[in-house]
Formats: structure tokens, sequence, C-alpha cells
């Protein structure tokens, strides 16, 4: 059966970026920081692409943000995804609008099965996911893995970690819990968000790049959406961690035992 | 004493000027380079040997001939190109020498030279890296004076039988096909064609340069050519009375290629001497709070950036309909001096660590004496832009 895939596309900071907050502690200094697609949102555009090749279908990929969102959508379809949904909005998203966006892009398109990362890279929140599937009513299942190791077979043979029934009604995800792996059986349609072990997201190749120029986006006013786009949280003031102290290097194992045991009273 | 995190190497943030697919590619490139091709360049340039597992790869990703339009090429712009040969170069010189081979000085003749059927044969595997190339233009005794070419094609009924030598031929061994460049009927420049000579023909044998202290991890080989018998069409028949104009314009991509290069060569010197500085303590400090060490940081942080200024502006030419032998010239002499004064100046900076090849500099200041000859040496670029300067050639 082929599979209706949506999938999340952030916009983060690229962590390689020299980020620094605003004096006054409002937020980051913009200027020359580089942005790009959010890592877990890459797993999850990867894994959509891989169920869209065993099953055939449609991977649709859809952000949220101000006008340069396009750029990471642009980034997922020349990965290989089929078209792109913008939904355009400049001011500050928490995972509460976030959720009830995606849930209005979801009523639209329909998919079988909704795919994010698991968080973004930028502010880690870990709650949009888990939102959109409340309010839609639908089952979920968080920080998808797989048995596989990355340097496994399968994963070179591209193989999507997800399995979705032959039928389409049932997706199994296994998940990363505390402690190991629990397999869930969860009913399509449903919201899955992706974990990093779930798989090696592939390079964009240049082809794929050209040709992601062509690829339609659909840009939607959020405004346009009923929603109320009112964050719920607001963000009071940012600060750096304190800088670090320098590490020590330790000669062997045993002064390392001797300096977790005596200094850090970590053993 | 206060360490805060330093700017990053494009401090006039060149990047910005890239469009949304420019800086996907050099990113996918940037990706490639460091997931698949830094773990393994250590072993190949002390083996001597280039990571053919890797043209595949290469081949999937679009690197090879990412410029031309259709054949299965990406039709990428200028300044992509020119971002990816300075990522591709970031890893390791015999890494771009490879895609400016198989690109520039293979496909790109056989795109804009070659028949409907050349095209068709060569471009598609090519590009997917199965069919590997390389050029054959300079001679053993003929380097910078090309004109003078020996290499021979006597017109034998439906065929051509080719006679002569070829040096100094990266992917010579390697090579499904040559594109010898060869005089027909005179001993004049314009005599010269581009032929499509498969390496398994009779009569072709390659030879590699051993001893090499230089590119490494590239393949130079010696291509003889001893009554070699290709079919009549191996002409490339766009090159007909061209004469070296045909061979130069190949060179003209490549260099291309080179000026973008020399800069990401330079920025893993920098990066990598910039980190050891930082780490490095004598005297209770790190080396990088050292004004003599800050000073020779701040030169190849300067150079680089306005190599990458140079490189941005000339593929805004290039991308404009072409820009002209004399700004490839300024900007392939520049560059790659630029880059191999930092590479030396990086290795300083890494004191005796900087002569064992677990850290990049020394590999990249080798490999860029080889950069700095190639492609037109520096000293013949700065004759054709002394030529440019006064309207007085030097040359003759």
């Amino acid at each position: 059966m082929p599979l209706k895939l949506l999938v999340t596309a952030k916009r983060v900071e690229d962590p390689e970026s020299r980020i620094q907050v605003k004096p006054d502690g409002t937020g980051i200094v913009t200027e020359g920081v580089n942005y790009k697609l959010n890592p877990f949102d890459e797993i999850a555009v990867e894994e959509a692409l891989r169920l869209e090749e065993q099953h055939g279908g449609e991977v649709v990929v859809v952000s949220i943000g101000g006008a340069r969102a396009v750029t990471e959508l642009r980034a997922a379809l020349a990965m290989g995804a089929d078209r792109g949904i913008h939904v355009r909005h400049d001011g500050p998203l928490d995972p509460v609008v976030v959720s009830a966006l995606l849930a209005k892009v979801f009523e639209q398109e329909k998919p079988d099965l909704a795919i994010l990362g698991k968080q973004s890279i930028d502010d880690d929140q870990n709650q949009a996911g888990q939102y959109l599937a409340e309010r839609l009513g639908l089952g979920q299942a968080t920080f998808a893995s797989k048995h596989d190791s990355l340097e496994s077979e399968a994963e070179q043979k591209r193989l999507p970690g997800l399995a979705v029934s032959a039928d389409g009604t049932r997706v199994t995800v296994v998940r990363e819990v505390d402690g190991g792996v629990e397999t869930l059986e969860v009913r399509l349609p449903a919201v899955v968000t992706t974990d990093l072990r779930l798989n090696k997201p592939r390079f964009a190749s240049l082809p794929g790049i050209m040709k992601a120029k062509k690829k339609e986006i659909r840009e939607i006013p959020a405004a346009s959406l009923g929603v109320d786009l009112t964050p719920k949280v607001a963000v009071r003031k940012l600060a750096a961690p304190p800088a670090r102290k320098g590490g020590v290097k330790v000669a062997d194992v045993d002064e390392l035992v001797r300096k977790l045991r005596d200094e850090a009273k970590a053993v | 004493m206060k360490i805060q995190t330093p700017a990053p190497a494009d401090l006039f943030q060149v990047e910005d000027r890239l469009s949304d697919e420019e800086r996907l590619v050099r990113r996918a490139v940037s990706r490639f380079v460091d997931e698949r091709f830094l773990p393994v360049v250590q072993r190949h340039f002390r083996a001597g040997t280039f990571p053919l597992e890797l043209v595949p790869e290469m081949g999937a990703l679009g690197i090879f001939g990412m410029t031309l339009q259709g054949y299965g090429c990406a039709g990428a712009s200028a300044i992509a190109y020119g971002a990816a040969m300075q990522e591709l170069e970031r890893g390791d010189s015999a890494l771009r020498s490879f895609a400016s081979v198989q690109g520039a000085l293979c496909m790109y003749p056989i795109h804009a030279y070659g028949s409907e059927a050349q095209r068709a044969r060569f471009l598609p595997a090519m590009a997917r890296g199965e069919i590997v190339g390389c050029f054959g233009l300079t001679e053993p005794d003929f380097g910078s004076d090309p004109g003078g070419l020996r290499t021979r094609a006597v017109r034998d009924g439906d065929a051509y039988v080719l006679d002569g030598a070829k040096a100094w031929i990266t992917n010579g061994s390697l090579a499904d096909v040559a594109l010898v460049w060869a005089k027909v009927d005179g001993d004049d420049a314009r005599a010269i064609r581009g032929f499509l000579v498969e390496t398994g023909t009779p009569g072709f044998t390659a030879r590699n340069v051993e001893g090499k202290l230089s590119l490494r991890a590239s393949i130079t080989s010696e291509l003889h050519l001893d009554g070699v018998r290709v079919p009549a069409e191996s002409v490339l028949p766009g090159t007909e009375g061209l004469g070296l104009r045909a061979p130069l314009s190949c060179l003209s991509k490549a260099r291309y290629g080179i000026a973008w290069g020399a800069v990401g060569a330079a920025i893993a010197c920098f990066e990598s001497a910039r980190a050891y500085a930082r780490e490095r303590i004598q005297f209770g400090r790190p080396i990088a709070s050292f004004q003599l060490v800050q000073e020779k940081l701040v030169d190849v942080w300067e150079g680089i950036v306005k190599g990458q200024l140079l490189a941005l502006r000339l593929g805004e030419l290039e991308g404009q309909g072409g820009a002209t032998a004399a700004q490839i010239s300024m900007a392939k002499r520049a560059n790659v001096r630029m880059a191999r004064d930092a590479a030396r100046t990086c290795r300083e900076i890494l004191g005796a660590a900087g002569i064992v090849d677990d850290h990049p500099p020394m590999r990249h200041m080798a490999n860029l004496e080889s950069v700095y000859t190639y492609e037109g040496t520096h000293d013949v670029h700065t004759l054709a832009l002394g030529r440019a300067a006064t309207g007085i050639d030097a040359f003759t």
C-alpha cells in the first residue's frame, strides 16, 4: 500500500557556528550564524524516504517559520522529498503553537504517518510530536530507533527501521527507553518521533539539489489556519553557561578510578 | 586567562553570498569529505594510493561534471562548482585533482567539442564515476610550451594511428579513457586535435611516476602511445581548427576550480594550526596567546579571507558568461601562492608535531608544490598577467 508521509523540517542554528547570547539576554546574536536542517528532522526525512522506497507513496515536508525556512525545505526536497509546505509565521513559536499548526496541516493533508524529529536542537523541548498526536487523537511512538546498528548490513541497504504492515494499517516501532528498547505497534494514522540511532541520513546529491529547485513549495500563512498563535511559553532571559574549567589528563585507568572516587566522589 | 570561542574562518560571510542551492552543494561535499575522505587520507597519502572506492560515491553525489547540462550532470552554477572544489581540496589536493581531471579536463571537452554519440556514450557513465578519464596534453619535452607537442595522429583508412608520449598525467593508469591531444597533418599548433583513446587499446601503456613527495594520494602516470589504432570517430570533432584553444579552454575550467580549491587547503591548515595553538601549552600558557603566533595566524586568516572573496567574485564573473583568462590566471596564481605560504606558516605553528602526518598542514604544503606548478605554472601565469598589465608579450 502506498504511504503518504508528512515530515517536519525545522530551520535551526548550526551548532558549529559561534553562538553568542545578546548582551541584554533577549536572544542570540544572529549575525554570522549559519543555519541547517534540524538533525533529528533530517533522520525523519531519511526514514520517510526509505518507507517511500519500500511502499511507494509521497513524502511531504513541512516547515513553520519566516521566509528563510524555505532553505531547509529545499534541503529536505534535495534529499528526495516530493513537495513542501511552508507555514509562514514570523513571530515566536512554542511547541503548543507548533503542534496546533501541524495538526491543521495534518488535517488538510491526511497522511498515513507523521514523522517528526523527537526534538529540535535549538531549544531541545521534545514536545511537539507528543502534543500533535494528542490533538489529533492518534497513537504515538516517540524516540524511534532500531535493533540494527548504524554499521549493520540493513543500514547499508537503507532499509527503514519503522515496519509498516503490508496492508498499511499498522506500524511497528522500536523505541529507546531508559535501560533498553521497547517495541510498540501503533494503528495508522499515527505520529512517530525519531531518535538518533534510527538511521544515517543520506547525502543530498547535486542533481537532487538542482531538482529540488523545481519542486513545489506551498506557502500557507499561519494566521489563515485558525489557530491561536500566542505562545504559552515566554523566554525571559538567555544566559551563556558558565565557562568550563580545563580538564586534566590521567596517566592510566587506576589514576582515573582514584580521581573519580576520591576527588569527584562519583564512584 | 580568558579564552573565548574564536571567530569562524569565513570572517566576511562569503557563505551568505551563496544561493540556497550553492550552500546545499557546499555542505553535501563538505560532509562527504569529513565522513568519507578524511578518515582514509593519511593511509592513502602514506601508501601513495588514491581511494578508488570513493569514486562511485562521488559519482552518486554528482560531483563529476557538475556544471554541465544534461547527460546525467547536475547543471550547477559556477559558484556551486567552486564551493565544491574548495571542500574537496580542504580534504586533499589529490581529491580535488581527481574531480578536476574527470570533470573539467575530460567531461567538459566531450560536452563542448564531442559528437552527440560521444556525449551519450561517455558523459552519463563518467558522471556516475563508472568511466574514469585522464587528460593527455603535457609531454616529457613540452610542459609550459604545449604548442610544440610531438604526439602524432595519422589517418589510415577509417582509423587514426597515434604515436607519442605524455607526461605527468593525473589518473593515467586508473583511466578507462584518455583524452589525448595530438597533431594531425602538420607541425603547427593549429594541427592539434583531441582524441578519445580507450586505455585498453593495443599499444597504449601507462606507467606510474614513483617517488613523488607531493600529491601522494593521487596517481600520476606517463602515457606511451605506440601505434595506437583508434576508429576515426574517436576524434573530438569540435576541436578541429581550434589548435591550442581547445585544450586551453579545458585548463581554464580546471584552473577556475583550483582558485577555489586552494582556499580549501588553506582553511584546513588554518583550522589545524589554530586548534593546536589554543591547546598547546608552553611557558604555562597556550601558544596562541603569544604575539608571534597570533601574527602568523592572522596573516594566514587574512590570506584565506581575501582568497575567498577573490574566488567568489571570479565565480560571479564565470557565471555571467565566463571569466577571462587573465581573471582566472590571477585568481589561480594568487590563491595557490597564498595557500602554499599558509601551509608552511601553519606547519611552523605546529612545531615538531607539524612534521608528522597526524596533522594536515605539511601534507597540504607538499601537495601545493604540485598545484603551484601544474595547470599553468605560477611563472607562466605571471607572464600571462604581465602581458595583460603591459600589453607586451614577454614570451616572444
